[in-house]
């Protein structure tokens, strides 16, 4: 199997993008996740929709959106011109993208995890004196653990997979913003890419399944050390 | 302990309105399952809010719609034993009994944790993980956990439902020296009269979410015996027993007691249907019942067509339930001598 330089650097660059992404969003995630799981508000509805939203558009519509965002005449991009940051065609852009289209896939598996605590604990916790945001740190989190893993494999390897939105927003610059996906598209449109656009699918494979297997395994352990 | 209670609040088709003032240490809230006694605890506790009304704790102010006060329930220091443990899965058995006590004001801490694992008995137990516990060590490290938060009430919602009878009254003896070695009111959660025996010395009976009475056990016993299929329970507490013949012989009042399955140490408490217990106007000589009680009727009392006869025998006293017309025949009345018969097998040995 023959990778390229630029075929590393853009192995590099999806990792480099795909933990970003992930990493940004957790706090956000498990924010997004707990208010919809605990709190009782008007308009909830609407942000069940408004999260899962990303899951059922195509994603170069999001990329569209996020350009019209942060582009030249976007409010966010004036923002972002005003602080001297560089945003559009950086791979900051691909790490939102990326962020944004994964976002609902964390959100779920941190809800599902957060489902499944018993209310009682969390009101155990308040009738031993413990206030809300005590209660959120150190009863919630710590047994939101396993779904906050799972979400962020998961969204870790969409973000590997993020093409649509990125190219949009990041375009394809190798080197810069050229990630796995965006590479294969390259060499599918050259007639002599074939064998470099199929080492970079192994290569895509692999990972996927390294991040599965580590889904599984972290998973196990968990249970495991929560015991029956 | 003084609780100033006037409470309402809707949920769905059913709504609580509840408005009493109690004062005590050992207070039962009784009801059926469904009857909002749990509702009310939620209130009290300040995990549900109510629509409207007033909640005193002795003189702070819980909530009151008109002040517009509201406390939190870390602000209300009541801690709740629930009916399961609800231990944290994530914390250790000692982290879990501290967790109250570390969010303890220093000021409020007059509980040592080393008394209280002590009395608790759960030293040995202090390193394990929760999940490998047994339903009573559980329990017992859920009540400690919320007497280390030195709350000012202790509400224990129906703590001992998810046990097996064996380990029921195992665990009635820790609740009740806890509260009273570290001096902890408590509102005691449970639709088991025998809990509410043994557990309170007032109730508070809660029906379709309405208070219906205030009452002692012993009346709500009392009331309870001619539906209940036990009858009324008398419980009584043996201690060292002489062992003849294969049954115990327990000193009871002035004479004493035989009862066929007892336990040769120590202090053991055993229920006795009204229902057990025949009644004879003379001595009858020879029965087969080898407890023969010479009594004085003290009282007798109504409960739903059934006639309760409150005996008297020494300084003990037994409750006797019979028909109306038995009532007639044996021409009792407050004063009267009668004798009760028991069979030694009738006593069962809850713990």
């Amino acid at each position: 199997m023959n990778l390229s330089p630029q075929d590393i650097t853009a192995i590099g660059l999806s990792m480099k993008i795909a933990i970003s992404a992930t990493l940004l969003s957790l706090p956000f995630g498990f924010a997004t996740a707990w208010i919809m799981v605990f709190r009782n508000f008007r308009g909830k509805l609407l942000l069940e929709v408004l999260v899962n939203l990303p899951l059922t558009l195509p994603p170069v519509v999001i990329g569209y959106f996020l350009l019209l965002l942060f582009g030249r005449h976007g409010w966010g991009g004036a923002a972002l011109r005003a602080a001297g940051v560089e945003f559009i065609f950086t791979w900051k852009a691909a790490v939102v993208a990326s962020a944004t289209v994964g976002f609902p896939l964390l959100v779920r598996s941190i809800r599902l995890g957060m489902e499944s605590i018993d209310r009682q604990l969390l009101q155990a916790s308040r009738s031993l004196g413990a206030t809300w945001y005590d209660t959120l740190a150190t009863v919630v989190l710590p047994l939101s653990f396993r779904g906050m893993i799972a979400g962020s494999s998961l969204m870790f390897a969409r973000s590997l997979g993020e093409f649509g939105a990125t190219i949009i927003v990041a375009g394809n610059i190798p080197g810069l913003t050229q990630t796995i996906p965006l590479a294969i598209y390259d060499y599918a449109s050259s007639p002599t890419g074939t064998s470099m656009a199929l080492a970079l699918c192994a290569v895509s494979v692999t990972l996927s399944i390294v991040i599965l297997l580590l889904h599984e395994v972290i998973g196990r352990k968990l249970e495991n050390g929560r015991g029956a | 302990m003084k609780l100033n209670i006037n409470l309402e609040k809707k949920l769905g088709s059913f709504s609580l309105q509840v408005k009493t003032s109690v004062s005590g240490e050992r207070i039962g809230i009784f009801g059926a399952s469904g009857s909002g006694k749990s509702t009310l605890v939620h209130l009290i506790a300040g995990l549900m809010q109510p629509d409207a009304g007033e909640l005193y704790l002795d003189d702070t102010c819980l909530y009151s719609r008109r002040k517009g006060i509201n406390l939190t329930p870390e602000q209300r220091r009541i801690a709740i034993v629930f009916q399961q443990a609800m231990l944290f899965p994530h914390l250790g058995v000692k982290a879990n009994l501290l967790y109250g006590y570390k969010r303890c004001k220093p000021q409020h801490r007059k509980i040592d944790p080393e008394a209280l694992i002590e009395i608790l008995n759960l030293r040995h137990l202090l390193l394990r993980g929760v999940s490998n516990l047994s339903g009573g060590e559980k329990q017992r490290v859920a009540l400690g956990r919320a007497v280390l938060a030195n709350p000012r009430l202790l509400i224990m919602d129906e703590p001992l439902s998810a046990l097996d009878d064996s380990l029921r009254y195992q665990i009635i003896p820790y609740l009740r020296s806890v509260s009273e070695e570290f001096g902890i009111p408590y509102l005691f959660i449970s639709h088991s009269i025998t809990e509410m025996q043994l557990m309170t010395d007032q109730v508070l009976v809660i029906e379709n979410g309405n208070l219906s009475g205030v009452s002692t056990p012993d009346e709500l016993a009392r009331t309870n015996m001619s539906q209940n299929p036990k009858g009324y329970l008398n419980l009584l507490r043996l201690t060292d027993p002489v062992m003849l013949e294969g049954l115990f012989h327990y000193p009871w009042g002035t004479g004493t007691l035989i009862v066929s399955y007892g336990k040769e140490e120590g202090e053991s408490l055993f229920e006795l249907s009204s229902r057990d217990i025949i009644l004879f106007k003379k001595n009858p000589e020879a029965i087969s019942a080898r407890n023969l009680i010479e009594c004085r009727v003290a009282e007798i009392f109504d409960s739903g067509g059934r006639k309760g006869v409150v005996l008297e025998a020494g300084n003990q006293k037994l409750v006797a339930e019979i028909v109306r017309t038995a009532a007639e025949e044996l021409e009792i009345s407050p004063g009267a001598t009668v004798f009760a018969a028991v069979k030694a097998t009738s006593f069962r040995r809850l713990g």
